[in-house]
């Protein structure tokens, strides 16, 4: 071992190097994303929660349907209830997202990444891409697999929906839609706010209880609120009937494609910026 | 070759780094020192693009780290051995920071190999002992075979056999005619690495020297001289203007001043303000015999402690040194 032999061809061939690209950036993301443990988990939670839990809805939504009054008979929204559990898994989702960067940071690997590629936006923009592919993928999967066996479970006992219905094809590949521009949102906050705990917190305030805290206020700042919010103003991609005080579906999806590029902006500014 | 030009940094009112400017060239060790505090890791992270300098500008082969084409083929540098998600493994590690400079796959089993970590190369980082992810840190340093190498402390954490290594690396390394920037506060393993010394206190540059030169110039260099009419070559020596104490049985440790302690020798003096040759002059001009006459260098630590005294962040209250 004491006879260190650095580079086998002798330091000379040193001048034919090539400048890295953003290929070689989005491959070790890739390389980044797979080779830790928490992904597989937060994936296998996502098709786990999405699947599951939405078969687990969708009978017993089928099951009461015989016994419902007849305005939420008028209601009755199988697609939407298939789709229930993708809603839930979306939190595993933002979870793995915030990780995948704060992580780096409560580790000080944030350093060892930034020295290895100091033109800081391409590391944000990378790990955003490879990490949205993957919950594309993966949320797509989910979603029209919660959608079937949803709907195989619900038919018999209660009207079901198929893809051909209108809407229903673009709600349920607007789950996975939804899920994805969620993935961008998480590594962003994640890349802003740096500690993991902090991230998580916002996205769930910001996905879960601000939109639960505005059913408190006042019908007049309720409506534009719930109208508006980012993650509620995307949910309609995934939705069939457009309730009252919503937004249309890809308008929606991009009130809240809008919001992810602004966070996402702030980050890259931030992270360009600050010492790392 | 590593510049930088009146480099500045602040963190609100403390100035981590004020105003260092300094050339580190290829083919030589290059020891960065100080003490703890002093701001050497501030300065490697501005050469490496992590902070901004507050004033100022450090290059890398004439450019900005930042600017660098292709950063991990240009420089290698090791901060903090710890900076790694301890849930991957070794080779994923290094497969994640070579492929995002386009380094060929088969250049991580070879840097696992060059470090010795080949046996732990599917062993998830956070089992690791500090010195196994120093080899580790080492090995991510030397992925991209670069002309310029940056370590921080990299001897903290490494067993005898591997502070012996690193030290070969280095050397290895220097006299392929690379750059190694290597900093330390402990001075003898400067003086056993490096050729050329960046000394710094305080964020300030206090020497900028060869190795060699630097124990010369900075330190007093004493006469340890035994002999039997000790007292008369005392007075004599004080008569030509230098100064004596009494000295102990051993060259270089000097005994309590002005005590009648232990481990005084009547027979032995410590001159200092005279070299060797002139005592020896100056002892045959009055017939005094001398049974030793050992010219005492101050050793590297010394000159160290010597030059950074005032410079020093953190001091115990009370301490003389």
């Amino acid at each position: 071992m004491t006879d260190v032999a650095i580079a086998p061809a002798g330091p000379d061939h040193r001048a034919a190097f090539r400048a890295a690209t953003f290929g070689d950036v989005l491959r070790s993301e890739w390389t980044k994303l797979r080779s830790v443990r928490s992904t597989f988990w937060a994936l296998t939670v996502t098709v786990v929660l999405g699947v599951g839990l939405g078969a687990v809805i969708s009978a017993a939504a089928a099951h009461g349907y015989a016994r419902s009054s007849a305005s939420a008979k008028l209601s009755w929204d199988p697609t939407g209830v298939s789709l229930a559990g993708v809603a839930v898994a979306s939190l595993a989702i933002a979870v793995l997202g915030v990780l995948c960067i704060s992580s780096e940071y409560s580790s000080g690997m944030i350093r060892t990444s930034l020295i290895a590629v100091p033109k800081r936006g391409r590391v944000l923009a990378a790990k955003s891409l490879v990490f949205a592919a993957v919950t594309f993928v993966v949320g797509e999967a989910t979603s029209f697999t919660a959608f079937f066996v949803g709907q195989a479970l619900i038919s018999g006992q209660a009207p079901h929906a198929a893809l051909g219905d209108p809407g229903v094809a673009r709600a349920v590949a607007g789950a996975g839609l939804y899920l994805t521009a969620l993935a961008v949102l998480s590594v962003a906050t994640g890349a802003l706010l740096r500690h993991p705990a902090a991230g998580i917190a916002s996205l769930v305030a910001v996905l879960f209880v601000l939109p639960g805290i505005a059913q408190a206020l006042p019908d007049s700042w309720r409506n534009p609120v719930t109208e508006y919010w980012p993650t509620q103003a995307g949910g309609q991609i995934t939705s069939v009937h457009i309730a009252a005080h919503s937004l249309q579906p890809w308008p929606g999806f991009g009130v809240m494609c809008l919001f992810v590029a602004i966070v996402y902006a702030i980050a890259w500014t931030v992270l360009d910026r600050r010492d790392a | 070759m590593i510049e930088a030009h009146g480099l500045v940094k602040r963190y609100g009112s403390t100035t981590a780094v004020n105003d260092l400017s300094f050339s580190i060239r290829p083919g030589l060790v290059t020891g960065f020192l100080g003490p703890n505090g002093a701001g050497k890791t501030t300065t490697m992270r501005m050469i490496l693009g992590l902070d901004a300098p507050t004033q100022g500008s450090v290059t890398v082969g004439g450019r900005s780290y930042r600017d660098l084409p292709a950063p991990m083929r240009q420089v290698g540098a090791l901060l903090d051995a710890k900076a790694l998600h301890g849930g991957r493994r070794a080779r994923d590690h290094l497969l994640c920071l070579a492929q995002s400079n386009g380094i060929p796959r088969r250049r991580v089993d070879e840097v696992l190999c060059i470090v010795g970590l080949e046996g732990v190369a599917r062993r998830r980082a956070k089992g690791f002992s500090l010195g196994m992810s120093q080899r580790l840190g080492i090995a991510s340093a030397l992925l991209g075979d670069p002309a310029v190498l940056i370590f921080d402390e990299p001897v903290n954490g490494l067993d005898p056999d591997g502070i012996h290594w690193v030290r070969t690396l280095m050397r290895t390394l220097a006299a392929e005619g690379r750059t190694v920037l290597v900093s330390s506060h402990l001075m003898s393993e400067m003086a056993l690495t490096a050729d050329h010394l960046l000394v710094i206190g305080r964020g300030r540059l206090i020497a900028d020297t060869s190795t060699d030169e630097f124990v010369r110039s900075s330190s007093q260099q004493s006469v340890h001289v035994r002999s039997p009419r000790a007292a008369e070559l005392a007075a004599r020596c004080r008569e030509a203007g230098a100064t004596v104490r009494a000295g102990s049985t051993s060259p270089g440790a000097a005994a309590p001043v002005a005590g009648p302690g232990a481990g005084t020798d009547p027979d032995v003096i410590e001159i200092t303000g005279m070299d060797s040759a002139e005592v020896g002059r100056l002892a045959a001009a009055h017939g005094i015999a001398l049974s030793e006459l050992i010219p005492v260098r101050a050793s590297l630590e010394e000159a160290f402690m010597e030059l950074t005294r005032e410079s020093m962040e953190y001091q115990a209250a009370g301490a003389t040194r």
